[in-house]
């Protein structure tokens, strides 16, 4: 092995060298995430919860959920690219696509999932459908719809690099662009979109506390992850 | 007279290209065909190499945690904490951090693929073994079970759904993120040749081709172990 560790210093010297051009990918990572993810949760998020709250199409929504994991990101991507060619709103479709089957599959869980006592009751007190929705349903479900949500930015956010092999923009382009930008810029460039998945992750970990309902706090567990497990 | 123009430069495989490739059609069987055994063949094989062993060495790890995590709960806290701190970080720059350290190898992807497996088998593990009723655990030790005895015979049968359900996830997310190893350099599994078309062109069957058996692989391991799952757990069988 003739592996080069590279010091610490070499990376920070590459950061202060280039700031315009990290700065600049990382805005064009961020525009890629933001616009991907927007597509992803304006399709996916009011189709699953009009099926959760009619609880139907259980098949549907929750294999597609089994589907789009086996879908390989770059797969995906280069199909989408050989399809319809290389553009901006394309590496935003293939992302979003890669986001859609995880949003529908917890969010339908969620919504469908709530306890059926809870919406009987509401629906005794004489609540309409909406408000039976707006009041009670989409409350209880925030957590578990929050998760799903957290998991397709994170998901997002660490598949744009990828986007760069089928001429997405962004720090990507440094990453898979060793010749280019050397070493000392590949992995700063690594550490620039580690670090926004992160923040992605946290981000959305704060949002979900800061949105569920005071009294759904203490309750909150963590499912097991699985196609078996469902029922 | 050939007048390709503006369309992508396809490399005449071996002097034999059939007009479909030169043409750079949306998928030529002939030249699939004539390249499954040089090309296709192997990759899957490779690609089936890899997962296997990331699975397999994730599962001793994310096992072995959750047992120690089962028995000493403080011990929970951590692992997960460190296992989706991996699971985070993006697989292509994840490779691009261990190529310094272990370089273009196939350990710098193990390393990376046994990586994103431990969060969701330490989960589904733990929390398989959690759900076990307290009801049966007292049954288990009214029969004069011992503790090994009662994990053994009790605890882990009744926990297989969700640790099989664990390993399904993570197969096929190895599968998926296996194929980015060939961005990064390593010649080896079907991102090989999804990788290698993209380059030259996108040189569409070759794209498709590798994609469609990645998808394929992910589901046939899906299926097969949805299978296993039904043959261990014969009870939960209606």
């Amino acid at each position: 092995m003739d592996a080069k560790v590279i010091p610490a210093a070499d990376i920070f010297t590459f950061v202060g060298d280039h700031p315009s051009l990290l700065w600049h990918s990382v805005l064009q990572t961020l525009g890629l995430f933001a616009a991907a993810f927007a597509i992803a949760v304006a399709v996916a998020l009011p189709l699953a919860i009009w099926l959760g709250h009619l609880h139907r199409g259980s098949f549907l929504a929750i294999n597609i959920g089994n589907i789009g994991r086996a879908l390989p990101s770059l797969a995906v991507i280069s199909i989408l690219l050989a399809l319809v060619g290389i553009g901006f709103l394309n590496v935003v479709v293939a992302l979003a696509l890669l986001a859609i089957p995880v949003i529908v599959t917890n969010t339908y869980v969620a919504v469908d999932g709530v306890d059926r006592d809870v919406v009987e009751a509401a629906r005794g007190i004489g609540m309409t459908p909406r408000q039976l929705l707006a009041r009670v349903e989409l409350p209880l479900a925030l957590p578990l719809i929050f998760a799903g949500l957290r998991t397709a930015a994170v998901i997002v956010m660490a598949t744009t690099p990828l986007a760069a092999v089928a001429g997405g923009s962004g720090l990507g382009q440094i990453i898979v662009n060793q010749p280019s930008y050397g070493l000392d810029g590949v992995i700063a460039a690594s550490l620039f979109i580690t670090a926004l998945s992160f923040i992605a992750e946290l981000g959305f970990a704060g949002l979900q506390r800061v949105l569920t309902p005071r009294g759904l706090r203490q309750t909150e567990k963590v499912p097991a992850l699985g196609p078996a497990l469902r029922t | 007279m050939i007048a390709i123009a503006a369309g992508p430069v396809i490399p005449s495989f071996g002097g034999s290209a059939h007009s479909c490739v030169r043409a750079n059609h949306f998928f030529c069987w002939g030249w699939f065909k004539s390249n499954w055994s040089g090309v296709f063949q192997p990759a899957l094989l490779q690609h089936l190499k890899l997962t296997l062993i990331a699975v397999a060495v994730g599962f001793v790890l994310a096992f072995a945690a959750a047992l120690v995590a089962y028995r000493f709960s403080w011990f929970e806290t951590p692992f997960s904490l460190l296992s989706a701190f991996l699971y985070t970080v993006p697989s292509l720059a994840l490779f691009q951090l261990l190529i310094p350290i272990t370089s273009i190898s196939t350990l710098t992807v193990e390393i990376a693929l046994v990586s994103y497996t431990l969060l969701i088998l330490f989960r589904n593990t733990l929390i398989g073994l959690r759900s076990v009723p307290d009801e049966v655990l007292e049954a288990a030790r009214g029969m004069g079970l011992s503790r090994r005895q009662t994990l053994l015979r009790v605890e882990l049968p009744l926990a297989t759904p969700a640790i099989v359900a664990g390993i399904r996830i993570a197969a096929v997310t190895v599968i998926g993120l296996a194929t980015v190893a060939a961005v990064v350099g390593l010649d080896k599994g079907l991102g090989s040749p999804i990788y290698k078309a993209i380059q030259i062109g996108p040189f569409k069957t070759e794209l498709f081709a590798g994609a469609v058996l990645a998808i394929a692989l992910a589901v046939v391991a899906d299926a097969s172990l949805a299978v296993v799952q039904r043959l261990l757990t014969p009870w939960t069988r209606k």
